[in-house]
């Protein structure tokens, strides 16, 4: 089975707010050492997925130099491998993707050479390790045209989220699109399978008519003549663009060892760009409980209740408490902070107190403070 | 390749076929430049990151015993960037020629065997070196010396005291240091000037030295013992370089675990967070390491797959260790992958990759009773447990003691090895 894996990782993610100002929401920093899209991407390739499109359009230096020539992924082939997708100008085309179904179609050329019999579209910003074979034998064994990866709604907020209604064979038979009322049971989680024939025929069919959305223009109206399964997936899923405080919430969802154990089972790896740091360094007057570290880090203050990314300097008699701090970030001597998210290369100078209260107190790349 | 196509100026070729057998279990399996070091090093990697680091791009390694964990490791170079199309990482193993098949005789005769590997890329000067030691070196600079003393070949020297010096082989120089005399491993040493088993040589030099060698059936093939002796006799240019920066030979059991632990004080002389003289590694890939709601971590070295709800003092861990509640781990060297149960006490040990303790187990607990079967290699008070041991809950390993790779003490109805004992496939000596 010959499939091309498509990430769409054009998204700016408006509700991040800063952290999203200079950075693709596929790109944002998470968990320690990855980046959002280290999932999709991994999860693509485990599956045998030889040949990725990544769909980028805001802002994408940060996702590119991250990405490279797809080495970490294994991606960097003579056939096949890593290709990034960017809108471009010619004769026929000048304008910025005008949503999802326009990015694939103005692709179409990708879809069109390769050797491939079906296509799987992911996001970029959905945080989940995933073995999708099941996924594509499930497809093939009820006869579907399309299967949409689905979660149930417990535990998610319906007015947030793209929901799907199904029938008892779980062939989906209506979409809701983030209602608070009436929603469906399952969430969207923005996974699609198809092959890769019908999703040529589909763009071909609405794009040119000025219909741009992979979901609402193209899967919806053919929910009737299209037999479009629901594959349930029951694990750990979230997606970093909903609002900062939802970002914070992934990040602290790693200090919990079952969702650290399934999102980075050694058996199910997730992949990201190495850098080679030596390995994290507490000092005497350090100490660090309920919290990951990640490598090339000297901690020597105190740490609880965090996630600290690459290279942090944590000064002695300094103390970070319930805080997200980012690559390359220092806290200098005696300084304090607690529910903070620290981009990357942020310094708390010496003394410095900074507290946030109801919502995390977030400080730009750079930042000195 | 075309040899007249490629041009280096300086190519590192590095002797990684040492068996170290003065580090006991922990070189039963594999070679000594394939050790684990430092959380997640192999002792390579530290030549390998100071060739990148000095922009030599070519090398050639030189294996012989137990290559399979040192090849997987180098694989083509690409962790060091050194995946090239001109040049890059060649890994050199013993080979059959038509008439003539054998082993590397010594660290002269491995050379010699590729003289026609060294000749395609033309160079003008060869850097041999020793996949055996931990250091940081800028081989530029040495580089630099040889040149401006115009000189055919150059050894690398560390000030030694004169109580350890006849550990090496020493050098006397004159006051331009020209070397005047070297002698291998002296009894009564009179220079603290120890060889780091590095050298330069003009290649035009070396050469012609090498088949002359290779002839010679009275000679044991050896850089230390017959090559250096001849440089100083033939008096050609050879000069000393006095290498001042952290360097260590890691070669017993003892030093092994002392310059681990010197990476976990404050402020030590090896400095691995220098972002302009970065050392480079294959490792796997793993998330952050984890620290528990009990955990008690200070001094100590963690490493990326850590799970710690333990209490640790002065330790490295290196990827992927669980140490589980209760337990206390001081001034220990832990590598990839082991798992410590509850509630044990681990002092003074080197544990093996994969290795299992069971809860409640006591290791170097017990009285510095010399070892009787190995008394020059478990020394130091150090319990060392191989790689991929079982160890069965509630037992007590002593100090001065060992546990040899891949057994399993439950299986062996083994609950106690007391200090300076070993215990082995056949038993408990």
């Amino acid at each position: 089975m010959k499939i091309l894996g498509l990430i769409l990782a054009g998204e700016k993610g408006q509700n991040l707010g800063k952290l999203t100002n200079k950075r693709a929401s596929a790109a944002v920093p998470i968990a320690g050492k990855y980046r959002a899209i280290d999932f999709t991407l991994s999860n693509m390739v485990r599956a045998g997925i030889k040949r990725v499109g990544v769909l980028t359009q805001y802002n994408p230096r940060s996702l590119m130099d991250h990405l490279g020539s797809g080495r970490e992924w294994d991606l960097d082939r003579k056939n096949g491998g890593l290709y990034i997708l960017q809108p471009y100008v010619s004769d026929t085309s000048q304008l910025w993707y005008r949503g999802t179904a326009d990015a694939i179609h103005q692709n179409i050329t990708v879809l069109r050479r390769g050797d491939e019999d079906y296509v799987l579209i992911g996001s970029g910003d959905h945080i989940y390790n995933i073995d999708f074979t099941p996924l594509f034998k499930y497809h093939l064994s009820t006869s579907a045209d399309i299967t949409i990866l689905t979660k149930s709604v417990e535990g998610y907020d319906p007015a947030l989220y793209g929901t799907v209604k199904t029938d008892q064979n779980e062939r989906i038979i209506d979409f809701k699109e983030k209602e608070k009322e009436n929603f469906g049971d399952k969430i969207n989680l923005g996974v699609y399978f198809m092959n890769k024939k019908l999703m040529m025929d589909l763009l071909y069919s609405t794009v040119p008519n000025g219909k741009y959305d992979l979901v609402r223009d193209v899967i919806i109206p053919n929910i009737e003549n299209l037999r479009i399964m629901s594959y349930k997936f029951s694990g750990y899923w979230r997606n970093v663009k909903k609002s900062l405080i939802e970002y914070k919430r992934i990040n602290m969802d790693m200090l919990n060892p079952e969702i650290l154990n399934e999102l980075f089972s050694p058996s199910r790896k997730i992949y990201t760009k190495l850098k080679d740091l030596a390995p994290p360094k507490i000092t005497s007057t350090g100490s660090v409980v309920n919290s990951i570290v990640a490598d090339g880090c000297i901690i020597s203050g105190k740490v609880s209740n965090s996630v600290i990314f690459r290279s942090v300097n944590v000064k002695a008699g300094a103390i970070v408490d319930n805080s997200v701090v980012m690559e390359g970030s220092t806290i200098e001597e005696g300084a304090k902070i607690v529910n903070c998210i620290l981009d990357k290369n942020v310094t708390i100078r010496t003394e410095r107190s900074y507290i946030g209260y109801e919502e995390p107190l977030f400080f730009e790349k750079w930042q000195v403070v | 390749m075309k040899g007249d196509e490629v041009v280096s100026e300086i190519i590192a070729m590095i002797l990684a076929g040492g068996q170290g057998t003065r580090l006991g279990v922990l070189t039963e399996n594999v070679v000594k430049p394939a050790v684990p070091f430092g959380g997640k090093y192999r002792i390579i990697d530290f030549t390998l990151s100071n060739c990148i680091n000095s922009s030599i791009y070519t090398v050639g390694v030189l294996t012989q015993y137990r290559p399979r964990v040192l090849s997987t490791h180098l694989g083509i170079g690409r962790d060091w960037d050194m995946d090239r199309k001109n040049g890059g990482l060649f890994v050199l193993s013993p080979y059959a020629a038509a008439a003539e098949g054998e082993w590397y005789k010594g660290t002269a005769h491995a050379i010699a065997q590729n003289i026609d590997f060294i000749d395609q890329f033309s160079p003008q000067y060869v850097l041999i070196l020793s996949g055996d030691h931990v250091y940081s070196m800028d081989y530029n600079e040495m580089l630099d010396f040889h040149i401006s003393r115009n000189a055919d070949a150059t050894i690398s020297c560390i000030r030694v005291p004169l109580s350890e010096a006849h550990r090496f082989g020493t050098v006397i120089t004159d006051n331009t240091s020209r070397v005047k005399e070297f002698e291998e491993k002296p009894k009564n040493p009179r220079s603290q000037l120890a060889s780091m088993g590095i050298y330069i040589f003009n290649w035009k030099l070396l050469k012609p030295l090498l088949i002359e060698d290779s002839k010679n059936e009275e000679s044991s093939h050896d850089f230390g013992k017959d090559i250096m002796p001849k440089l100083v006799n033939e008096n050609v240019n050879f000069y000393a370089y006095e290498f001042e920066g952290y360097w260590r030979d890691v070669g017993t059991i003892e030093s092994f675990w002392e310059a681990n632990i010197d990476l976990t004080r404050s402020m030590p002389a090896l400095n691995l967070y220098d972002a302009n003289w970065r050392f480079y590694t294959h490792s796997a890939e793993m998330p952050p390491a984890f620290f528990g709601n009990e955990s008690e971590v200070v001094n100590s070295l963690t490493s990326e797959g850590c799970i710690i709800h333990g209490k640790v003092d002065g330790t490295v861990l290196f990827q992927g260790v669980k140490v589980k509640k209760g337990s206390f781990i001081k001034n220990s060297v832990i590598m990839t992958n082991v798992l410590i149960g509850e509630n044990c006490i681990v002092e003074d040990a080197i544990i093996g990759e994969n290795t299992i303790i069971g809860d409640n187990c006591k290791i170097g607990i017990g009285d510095k009773v010399k070892n009787e079967r190995y008394p020059n290699i478990y020394t130091g008070g150090i319990s060392v447990i191989g790689e991929g041991v079982v160890v069965d809950e509630g037992s007590t390993v002593g100090k001065n003691s060992s546990i040899g790779n891949f057994l399993n003490t439950k299986e062996m109805k083994v609950k106690v090895v007391p200090s300076g004992k070993n215990l082995r496939i056949d038993g408990l000596v």
